[in-house]
């Protein structure tokens, strides 16, 4: 078999034969206790500079960012983004984000679920946000449709505050709290973006052309 | 892709020639160098990570055969399958078997740089699979029939006149008529065209830049997004990674993501970077429905019980391209496979031989600026004088350099007629550059003298000076 | 304290195209309190083969350079080039040789590149010099494996030498050893950018420590007819003003 034959071609390499029992639970143990290395300081803060630094950060990477007061104004939030762009009164919205007072923007066309690309604009919620990089992170699910955060021109993201937490590995944490990994965690650092025409920054390659963070006080 | 890195110098005159090449260069040499610097600059940490970086992915080297299996266990409790494959060979095949599971006509690829190694594409292409490139670079190669020049940016090569060129040529079957001059709108027509090519696609292939042997997952970092929809939207994900892309956890991938987006492109995050477990979810609204890992040695297991195991911690960030004087001058073609610069000076005659790829180790001034800026700190020039020495010993190089080489140190270890000799060279050295002080042209030095002039000597050697001066 | 007793290892270049730098050498060793010897057998450091991957000549060239070199306080030389090999690869180059492992190593400890050694272990200060402006070329292998870039700077200004830093100035001149012969295309274009930077500072001398980079830099001036000089680092120190690199009468 393949697979025995390359192992037998690494063990050869090393010049040793599988690891013993006792090596093994050694190696293993690196894993069962997956201990952090060094986090950089940056994101060591308290949780309004957290917020602070995050919010400086993606906006850093051509994301536009505005604060509201809770997440019943998100919905009147998206309708002033829309109207601010041109953009048609119409969204395709996460599940997790549903129950939303919706009602209360008439003019607003809405829909929840996956998309094939026929949707102009996304809102979705965010399983996290970094304030170490100014990324949020997205996770794949039943909530929250991978497409949403990838077909749309435009993604808006509702984070909440409680949500933006210092680094990578606090995301690890709060993933693995969760149990099982999602299929896909995205991290995103601003709208999708592309340098293979000499090395001239454009906006808008294959994702999103436009990302928006909406952060929920409360 | 065969390679045609015997014909190095050829192809480096070529490249030296090549007016639109070189303004290219100019380009890459200045950009990357500055944002990666200001990167660093701004993260104090930075060299602190280096070291845990390699000693992580060191440690991982020690326990490659443990990480593997640990790897391919949890791939497969999350739903996914691991198939190893030794060879180029079987990793074709076994994509193509993959592909024809699933009755695929037409798949869409992420970069993979193993995808190249295999020379994917125009294998599937004979067995009537279409692969159609979705970063825009690799797009743009594709269109233009031509390997990757850097391993980030494969396209960095091309202007953006000769893109409008390749898309005007390429894009009439889609009605596009109209030469585009403005990058703004090449990049829209790119998107407008391989959009219908993701949702169409029945199998998405990617690289990976990490395997997260506590998930069984597979990283991939970008910042079109194209990978993300390769590997969302079909029905199958085909991840191709070589064994040495294993980190033990995701604290681990952690660190050295921190030290890839900044060696590569200055940035402290790529703007996409997403771990990938398994296939789509019960309830999950979207995603591949197969998820599967062609695991490729490739002679990499031979390489870790070798002079150049070092060379496997390389994270493929490009920081050794973009720092390198000699890749700046002939580009990634020069080198004649699908690795160039420093780490491909070190990789690709691992894999295709010495006796090809003589020159690549060769062609080096051994300035280190590569090592220095490696996130790695893989010692990428001793690694090249190893290879110098195995050629060396094979027979590589010419007999001339050979006879130089055994007459230099024949004359080193005999101190009089060492002396004797020099007195000769730089009497006639100095004879020959009367009256200027300098010699135009040398008819045993034309490889000096072709693209500088010899500054002549004064005449005595200081040795013979010295002596004369009394004071032995 | 009595003077030390230095061995001055010139460098094949030096003997051979350079002999100021030999004598500028001395004269600074001597005014920062040396008593300078220079060994007679002395030949080349082995670089050439070693980087030739000629592994086996080049170990033979090392054993009869560190019997050369034997016995004496500390070895000088001008050049970060040949000081590296003794100091970074003399030591991994003859691990496996027991008769020279540790005298390979012993080398090592007592060798030192020229403005490091003034300024390092002599705390030497350059007596002031005439007022000019200099650019400044480092030689990569003084700069990245001896760590040679503030001393040379150091004792130039304080000789009251004004310096300008050409852009991207950690970049390689191209030069390389036999590099520069087997691949000329490639060492001539990345002289090119190198003068070219080196000469967008203005400055009408460029100084160095490494004579390789600097007979290539200065033959590729010559060659693109510009009116530049280039001098090692010791002449400029010493006060040595004769015609400069691959000028006439030099």
């Amino acid at each position: 078999m393949t697979r025995d034959a390359i192992l037998v071609s690494i063990r050869d390499a090393l010049g040793r034969g599988p690891l013993g029992a006792e090596a093994r639970d050694l190696v293993s143990e690196h894993i069962r206790r997956h201990a952090r290395n060094l986090v950089p300081d940056r994101g060591n803060v308290d949780a309004d500079t957290k917020v602070a630094l995050f919010s400086r950060q993606i906006q850093e990477t051509h994301a536009t960012l505005e604060y509201v007061a809770t997440t019943d104004d998100v919905p009147g939030a998206i309708t002033r983004y829309l109207s601010g762009k041109n953009l048609p009164a119409k969204v395709v919205l996460a599940p997790a984000l549903a129950k939303l007072p919706w009602n209360e923007q008439p003019l607003l066309e809405t829909k929840v679920g996956a998309t094939r690309g026929e949707d102009a604009v996304a809102v979705t919620g965010a399983f996290a946000a970094i304030a170490e990089t100014g990324t949020l992170l997205l996770t794949s699910g039943a909530e929250s449709p991978q497409t949403l955060h990838l077909l749309p021109e435009h993604h808006v993201v509702v984070v909440r505050r409680d949500q933006v937490v210092g680094s990578m590995e606090d995301c690890w944490d709060r993933l693995r709290a969760q149990g099982p990994l999602p299929r896909t965690a995205m991290f995103v650092s601003g709208p999708s973006s592309t340098a293979d025409i000499e090395l001239t920054h454009y906006l808008g390659a294959h994702g999103p052309r436009r990302l928006h963070v909406i952060v929920v006080d409360r | 892709m065969i390679p045609t890195s015997r014909q190095f110098k050829e192809n480096a005159g070529r490249a030296l020639k090549d007016t639109e090449l070189q303004k290219a260069l100019f380009r890459v040499d200045k950009n990357f160098t500055e944002r990666r610097a200001r990167a660093v600059k701004n993260l104090p940490e930075f060299e602190s990570l280096r070291d845990q970086g390699v000693a992580i992915k060191n440690h991982v080297l020690d326990h490659l055969d443990h990480y593997l299996e640990v790897f391919a266990e949890n791939v497969e409790r999350a739903g996914g399958q691991v198939h190893w494959c030794s060879t180029a060979e079987d990793a074709r095949r076994m994509v193509l078997d993959l592909c024809r599971s699933v009755n695929a006509r037409s798949v869409t690829k992420g970069k993979t740089m193993i995808g190249e190694e295999i020379s994917l594409n125009p294998y599937l292409a004979a067995q009537g699979i279409e692969p159609v490139e979705t970063d825009l670079g690799e797009y743009i190669i594709q269109l233009a029939d031509e390997p990757p020049s850097h391993i980030i940016g494969p396209a960095i090569h091309k202007t953006k006149e000769q893109v409008s060129d390749l898309f005007l040529e390429h894009h009439r079957r889609y009605g596009k008529t109209k030469r585009l001059t403005e990058g703004e709108e090449l990049v829209g027509e790119a998107r407008e065209i391989l959009r219908p090519r993701y949702l169409a696609a029945d199998v998405g292939i990617t690289g990976a830049n990490f395997l997260i042997a506590e998930t069984g997952s597979s990283v991939i970092v970008t910042n079109e997004g194209n990978g993300d929809l390769t590997q969302t939207l079909p029905k199958m994900h085909i991840v191709l990674a070589s064994l040495e892309k294993i980190v033990p956890t995701l604290e681990d991938a952690a660190t050295l993501i921190r030290l890839l987006a900044r060696s590569a492109t200055g940035q402290q995050m790529s703007v996409y970077t997403t771990v990938s477990t398994g296939p789509r979810r019960p309830g999950d609204p979207d995603g591949p429905g197969q998820y599967h890992v062609v695991l490729l040695d490739n002679g990499r297991s031979k390489l870790l019980g070798s002079a150049f195991r070092d060379i496997l911690r390389c994270i493929r960030c490009g920081a050794c391209f973009n720092h390198c004087p000699v890749y700046a001058s002939v580009g990634g073609h020069a080198y004649g496979w699908v690795y160039s610069g420093p780490m491909g000076s070190v990789l690709t005659p691992a894999i295709v031989g010495i006796a090809e790829a003589h020159h690549l180790p060769n062609a080096s001034t051994f300035c280190g600026r590569c090592q220095d800026v490696c996130p790695m700190r893989i010692p990428l020039p001793s690694m090249m004088r190893h290879w110098r020495e195995e050629a060396f010993a094979q027979d590589a190089c010419t007999w001339r350099e050979r006879m130089a080489i055994r007459g230099w140190a024949w004359l080193a270890r005999r101190p009089r007629s060492y002396r004797q000799v020099a007195r000769l060279v730089a009497s006639y050295l100095a004879w020959r550059g009367r009256p200027t002080g300098r010699i135009a042209d040398l008819a045993f030095a034309r490889g000096w003298t072709a693209t500088r002039d010899l500054p002549a000597p004064a005449g005595r050697t200081f040795l013979d000076l010295w002596r004369e001066r009394g004071r032995t | 304290m009595s003077a030390p007793r230095v061995a001055l290892f010139v460098t094949c270049l030096v003997d051979l195209f350079r002999p100021a730098v030999g004598f500028a050498s001395v004269r600074l060793l001597e005014a920062a309190g040396c008593s300078v010897e220079v060994p007679i057998g002395q030949t080349c450091c082995g670089q050439p083969g070693y980087n030739a991957g000629a592994r086996e000549d080049a170990r033979g060239v090392a054993r009869a350079t560190i019997d050369v070199l034997h016995g004496f306080d500390y070895v000088v030389i001008p050049s970060g080039s040949c000081a590296g090999m003794i100091r970074a690869h003399y030591p991994s180059l003859l691990a496996d040789d027991p008769r020279y492992a540790a005298k390979a190593q012993e080398l090592a400890l007592r060798t030192w590149e020229l403005t490091s050694f003034l300024i390092e272990v002599r705390g030497f200060v350059a007596p002031p010099g005439p007022a000019r402006t200099v650019a400044y070329h480092d030689s990569c292998s003084g700069l990245r494996e001896l760590g040679v870039r503030e001393q040379p700077r150091r004792l130039l200004k304080a000789a009251g030498t004004a310096i300008r830093e050409p852009e991207n100035r950690d970049a390689c001149c191209g030069f390389g050893g036999a590099f520069s012969v087997k691949y000329d295309e490639i060492s001539g274009e990345i002289a090119r950018k190198k003068c070219s930077a080196l000469a967008a500072t203005e400055a009408p001398l460029v100084v160095g420590g490494d004579l390789g980079c600097l007979l290539h830099l200065a033959g590729r001036f010559q060659r693109e007819g510009r009116k530049i000089s280039c001098r090692h680092v010791a002449e400029v120190l010493a006060g040595i003003d004769g015609p400069a690199i691959g000028e006439a009468g030099s």
